[in-house]
């Protein structure tokens, strides 16, 4: 084991990194994998059924615990029909402009009090950057595809996505002049100091619209007017099937575990431990770790599901509505009195 | 070495994204091209350490500008025909232009060759220099009015832009939220007994 270790220290920094960027997309791969399973059982469970419960079990235990690889199984021996007079190359390459947005923001993420792969100081911008990439492989993917629905389905996913990609942004620059820094690292440690430092209490309002854009953001429920099976069968991606279809599907739940992270990370104190400053510093519950941002970030991700079971549908109208006349405002409001409080010093970044 | 190798890989993409913009027959794809070429220059920009231009290069114009540019491309029926037509009119235009930018790009090579170069290729930045922070610090200390002004100008222009465009057209039938919400169960459902044939409840 020290051998390894002293092997894994003399490796030049580009092999590390390499290391981790494998390490942190199998686990993001298999995360979506079960977070598929995870939101069957969870929305099963609250509509009294099962979920799913055939395919597999471990000692008895957790039966349907391989559902998510027979699902993917299926899905990649199935045939992926091209429409006729799709536009071929845009059709195929679609999918993976959506997929590669939500891997690549990763990379910023702190993970670990030690562990960034890159520790980039525009890393904010840059996680802002790539997401409003993904939209592309929408407008692509619903244009490309020569059909009615999958168009007026992207058409609607982009409006939204721009129009909420707005309100994100303002509720990000209250946590960017809470933190002083664009350094993701830098910004959970800025809510150092126990669960009362964390900007959840003190930009509450950011805090919500945040949660709310995000959700808006994946387009899902009750956002999930571009997919809108009632209106225009499944949106955007109606004439994919197969894989390619897989490929979107996987990009949604990716999109959804970035979220789930960024809010820990921006307004929950990433990987930082809830009990720091109550419990003994020695504590080891008071001890920052990985594992407290997987709890957060587990617990925003289960929310999505519940979101999911509870609410209906937004309409058009009230989607552009919220986004624009209610999230936009409250934003700028919360600023201005952000602003107010740092300047007389009220608040916890008074210290700095 | 490897940077170098990489400015060329880049420069090469960024050319042919270039002629893809004027080239490709469908206007859709001469948009995407539009969005390779940004996302290039990105990359050729974080090449010499201007991270903050790059990645806003890249929020701004191809995160919000272009998706926007995509929508109004693919809803308009654009008639390659017609656009084509104009081309013997407007070619002695664009030759002139092409030779003064030719004509530029090779002046600057020249002074460089002259020995006279001003600017003497920046020097390396330490690993430490954070140039959000630099153009952060000059953008809010000294050229604060500026900037202000800059947003301020913004802002007109949003109103103005909204103020041309919104006019109310009679017989609309948008949905008044404030009435939708305000609506309660009274004004709605009325409840009526279920009177029998023989009057009996």
């Amino acid at each position: 084991m020290s051998g390894l270790l002293e092997l894994w220290g003399t490796l030049p920094a580009y092999a590390q990194a390499t290391f981790w960027i494998l390490v942190v997309t199998v686990a993001l791969i298999l995360s979506v994998a079960f977070t598929t399973l995870w939101e069957r059982k969870v929305i099963g469970w609250m509509q009294l059924r099962k979920g799913p419960n055939r395919v597999g079990s471990i000692f008895g235990l957790l039966p349907g615990i391989f559902q998510p690889f027979a699902d993917v199984i299926k899905l990649l021996l199935k045939e992926v029909v091209l429409p006729s007079k799709a536009n071929k190359w845009l059709f195929r390459v679609a999918p993976a402009i959506t997929l590669v947005p939500a891997f690549a923001a990763w990379a910023v993420m702190p993970l670990d009090p030690r562990l960034v792969i890159a520790d980039i100081d525009a890393g904010l911008l840059y996680v802002l950057s790539l997401t409003s990439v993904g939209v592309y492989g929408i407008i692509l993917a619903g244009w490309a595809a020569n059909s009615k629905y999958a168009f007026l389905g992207a058409m609607r996913s982009a409006a939204q996505i721009v129009a909420y990609e707005i309100a994100m942004g303002f509720a990000l620059v209250g946590v960017v002049m809470a933190a002083g820094t664009l350094n993701l690292g830098d910004i959970v440690r800025a809510q150092q100091g126990g669960v009362g430092d964390w900007f959840f209490i003190w930009l509450f309002p950011l805090f919500v619209v945040y949660l709310i854009a995000g959700v808006a953001e994946t387009n899902r429920a009750p956002f999930d007017v571009a997919e809108g099976e009632s209106e225009i069968v499944a949106g955007f991606h109606v004439e994919y099937s197969g894989i390619a279809f897989a490929l979107f599907f996987l990009a949604e739940y990716a999109n959804m575990i970035l979220i789930s992270a960024l809010t820990a990370v921006f307004f929950l104190g990433g990987w930082l431990s809830p009990f720091e400053g109550i419990l003994a510093a020695d504590n080891p519950l008071a001890q920052p770790g990985f594992h407290w941002l997987f709890l957060k970030l587990f617990f925003f991700l289960t929310c999505f599901m519940w979101y999911r079971a509870t609410f209906p549908r937004y309409r058009y109208d009230q989607i552009m509505r919220l986004g624009w006349k209610v999230l936009i405002p409250v934003t700028l409001v919360w600023i201005a009195v952000e602003a107010l409080m740092v300047h007389y010093g009220i608040g916890p970044w008074s210290a700095n | 070495m490897f940077v170098q190798i990489l400015f060329y890989a880049f420069s090469a993409v960024l050319v042919a994204a270039a002629l893809g913009v004027i080239l490709s027959r469908n206007p859709v794809h001469s948009a995407l091209s539009l969005v390779l070429a940004f996302f290039t220059s990105a990359a050729l920009w974080l090449l010499i350490e201007v991270e903050f231009l790059a990645i806003v290069l890249v929020l701004v114009y191809v995160g919000a500008v272009m998706v926007l540019f995509l929508f109004v491309v693919m809803m308009l029926d654009i008639n390659v025909e017609e656009v084509r037509s104009g081309f013997t009119r407007y070619a002695g235009l664009g030759a002139l232009t092409a030779l003064v930018v030719i004509a530029q790009m090779v002046s600057v090579y020249w002074v460089k060759g002259l020995g006279i170069d001003a600017t003497q290729g920046a020097p390396p930045l330490p690993a430490d220099y954070s140039n959000t922070r630099a153009l952060g610090e000059v953008l809010y200390t000294q050229y604060v009015y500026p900037f202000e002004l800059a947003a301020m100008l913004l802002l007109v222009a949003i109103v103005a832009a909204i103020a041309l465009t919104m006019r109310r057209r009679p017989g609309l039938k948008a949905q008044d939220v404030a009435k939708q919400v305000a609506v309660r169960r009274e004004d709605r459902v009325r409840i009526v007994k279920d009177v029998g044939k023989d009057g009996a409840a």
